[in-house]
């Protein structure tokens, strides 16, 4: 560019050594609202030119007191709050809180009602990880990828409308089941779904993967090593795009992951560029879970069969209901031979004396019955209530940014004494100063568009 | 290693700073003197026997109102307890609170190569609410104590710089402390810089 004017003489202050400039580092403040934040969240940058020295990060905009609050509300109560802590995958915060209740409660769920578990959480997992990769790929300009990727989810979002009642706000999960059984025109619809997310996903493959804008963005950046990951307690895709091969699903399998086939995919760089490979997969292995999930899917109750119910043999239940020992039977379940298992059976649960106090009614139950109604009143009205046993447990579950942890303590009361969560991307935004320095001030929008911050749940 | 198997190395290593353990519910749960933690940190992140390379989660709880519910009259036997039933011996009961101490800071350990998890229980006195930091340690451990301080007021000797993360520096107490009552209001200050 040709200047017209002579150069101005240099400030004092300017002048360094001969032949080149002193420079400053600059304060730059990304945030708390801002375009490319995905949500409340501060970042302080100290800037060399546009090199990234220094970044402290500030959280806590979103805090709403979640856990003082779940100490105030009953077991139940806490279902809904747990919903709002993640407001892209809630299905699997409902669950992972009520698989910690259970546990607790040393409640075990029907085998139908862990199918679902897993296909409603599989499904919650590719809506997070579309909403993730889509966000990040717009803010780096690819739009059509994120209208893409938005209309894959809108298809998932209709099924958990479907089967919930609700798209953000489900509350589908109670303590020892779920809310209700899938509507019957779910697995033909859930295919549906799933093959238009196969689509989307080969569009916005073909779109990203070897785009060589996108590539050059995100490669190479962001990087953390596994050992530094590990240390900062990363977990989930984040964790295994550095090459550890960790997944809650595999490791410590709940529900019934250990009999579904699925990889679990790892990368080498730890870098956004993996991260993004990484959901990827990870989407393409879950709607392999799903397909399995419907394939095995057995008939069957979604609530009831409780644990306290310890079996008994139908006999010796009887004998004993005879002799007037009804309090010792009370919390049994009654066993039948083999030989007498027929076409009845997925039926017998239902028959069955179980522990089916701590479990809310099904709703045609508690809005049409007198029993389902006083069912529905012992458990949800002040003072009423689970009281689970005096006890603490952690349950971990994998979400889809990591690890998802449960820790309830109960003190015998109707409500949780604590209720603990351990949100993953609160592990992530504690290592993210570490991702952003040295690179540069653009990448700290495709860096931190691969943590998938969920301001829900970091601040809680 | 299972959760006794486990439980019994931890007492064959460090017997005095054991003061109970339990796996109620399957959960390995250890509590130490205060004194110990770092040491007990230490072996179990380095150790070949235990290779507890995550610290999944630390937080605590204030035991100072365990049990004391206060519960309406007349709803007092209400709603629905569950009890182990009598005729199933329970392996592992409960220890109930891990002591007298009003706070328990609690870590989440989990190791990668061995599949196992342990729960290391510190009491801490009110009085003297203060526990050694394991930043040196896991880098994860600056966020969780700070939230830790934040929340229930308890410091950690060592931290790099130990100030509040979830409210805001202005805001006075501790809400996740059983004393602070969950209908309180402050005013809400603005950012000071």
């Amino acid at each position: 560019m040709a200047r017209a004017t002579p150069p101005v003489e240099l400030d004092e202050t300017l002048k360094g050594t001969p032949g080149q400039l002193e420079t400053r580092e600059m304060l730059l403040n990304v945030g708390p609202a801002h375009p490319a934040m995905h949500g409340i969240i501060r970042i302080v940058a100290t800037l060399d030119g546009e090199k990234i020295v220094d970044a402290d990060v500030e959280i806590g905009y979103l805090h709403r007191g979640f856990e003082k609050m779940s100490e105030m509300v009953d077991y139940n109560g806490v279902i809904p709050y747990a919903d709002r802590l993640n407001y892209v995958s809630p299905l699997i915060n409902n669950m992972g809180y009520c698989m910690a209740v259970e546990k607790a409660l040393g409640l075990s769920v029907p085998e139908r009602c862990h199918y679902i578990r897993v296909i409603m959480s599989e499904i919650s997992r590719i809506t997070d990880h579309l909403t993730c990769v889509g966000a990040s790929a717009m803010e780096l300009g690819a739009f059509t990828v994120f209208l893409y990727m938005i209309k894959a989810r809108e298809f998932l979002w209709e099924l958990v409308e479907m089967v919930t009642g609700a798209r953000l706000t489900v509350s589908y999960c109670r303590v020892g089941g779920v809310k209700g059984d899938l509507p019957d025109e779910f697995h033909e619809q859930c295919r549906k779904a799933l093959d238009e997310t196969r689509k989307v996903l080969a569009e916005s493959d073909g779109l990203l993967t070897r785009n060589r804008i996108f590539v050059d963005r995100m490669s190479g950046i962001g990087k953390i090593s596994a050992d530094d990951a590990i240390s900062h307690g990363i977990t989930g895709p984040f964790l295994r795009a550095s090459g550890v091969d960790y997944d809650v699903r595999k490791d410590c399998p709940y529900a019934v992951y250990d009999r579904l086939q699925f990889d679990v995919p790892i990368g080498t760089r730890g870098d956004n560029l993996d991260r993004f490979l990484v959901r990827m997969e990870e989407m393409r292995q879950s709607i392999r879970i799903i397909e399995q999930a419907l394939r095995d899917i057995p008939p069957g109750p979604v609530l009831t069969d409780p644990e306290t119910g310890r079996p008994m043999a139908a006999a010796a239940m009887v004998d004993r209901a005879k002799a007037g020992e009804i309090q010792a039977i009370a919390d049994a379940r009654a066993v039948t031979d083999p030989t007498l298992d027929g076409s009845a059976r997925p039926l017998q649960s239902s028959i069955a004396a179980g522990e089916k106090r701590v479990l809310l009614p099904a709703k045609e139950d508690a809005y049409g019955n007198i029993e389902g109604l006083m069912r529905h009143f012992k458990l949800v009205m002040y003072g009423h209530g689970v009281r689970p046993p005096k006890g603490e447990v952690y349950f971990p579950v994998e979400g889809a940014n990591g690890e998802l942890g449960f820790y309830v303590v109960s003190d015998g009361a109707d409500t949780p004494y604590r209720v603990r969560v351990r949100p993953p991307c609160f592990f992530i935004m504690s290592a993210l100063p570490k991702l952003l320095i040295g690179d540069m001030i653009a990448d700290l929008t495709p860096t931190f568009g691969s943590v998938n911050m969920i301001g829900g749940e970091l601040d809680r | 290693m299972t959760a006794a198997s486990l439980l019994q190395a931890i007492k064959d290593r460090f017997p005095l700073a054991t003061r109970a353990c339990h796996s109620y519910r399957g959960d390995a749960t250890v509590v130490i003197g205060r004194e110990f933690l770092l040491e007990v940190a230490r072996t179990l992140k380095t150790d070949p026997a235990f290779q507890m390379n995550f610290l999944m989660d630390m937080t605590a709880v204030d035991f100072s109102a365990f049990g004391s519910k206060a519960s309406p009259a007349f709803f007092s036997s209400s709603g629905v307890s569950v009890k182990a039933s009598p005729q199933i011996p329970d392996p592992d009961p409960w220890l109930g609170p891990p002591g007298p101490e009003r706070f328990v800071v609690v870590y989440h350990f989990f190791s990668l190569a061995l599949k196992h998890r342990l729960r290391l229980e510190v009491p801490v006195d009110e009085a003297d609410a203060e526990v050694d930091s394991l930043t040196s340690l896991w880098a994860c451990a600056n966020w969780l104590e700070r939230e830790v301080w934040d929340m229930f007021g308890i410091r950690f000797r060592g931290h790099p710089s130990l100030k509040r993360i979830l409210m805001y520096e202005e805001f006075v107490g501790h809400p996740l402390r059983k004393d602070y009552p969950v209908n309180k209001r402050q005013p809400l200050i603005g950012p000071v810089n």
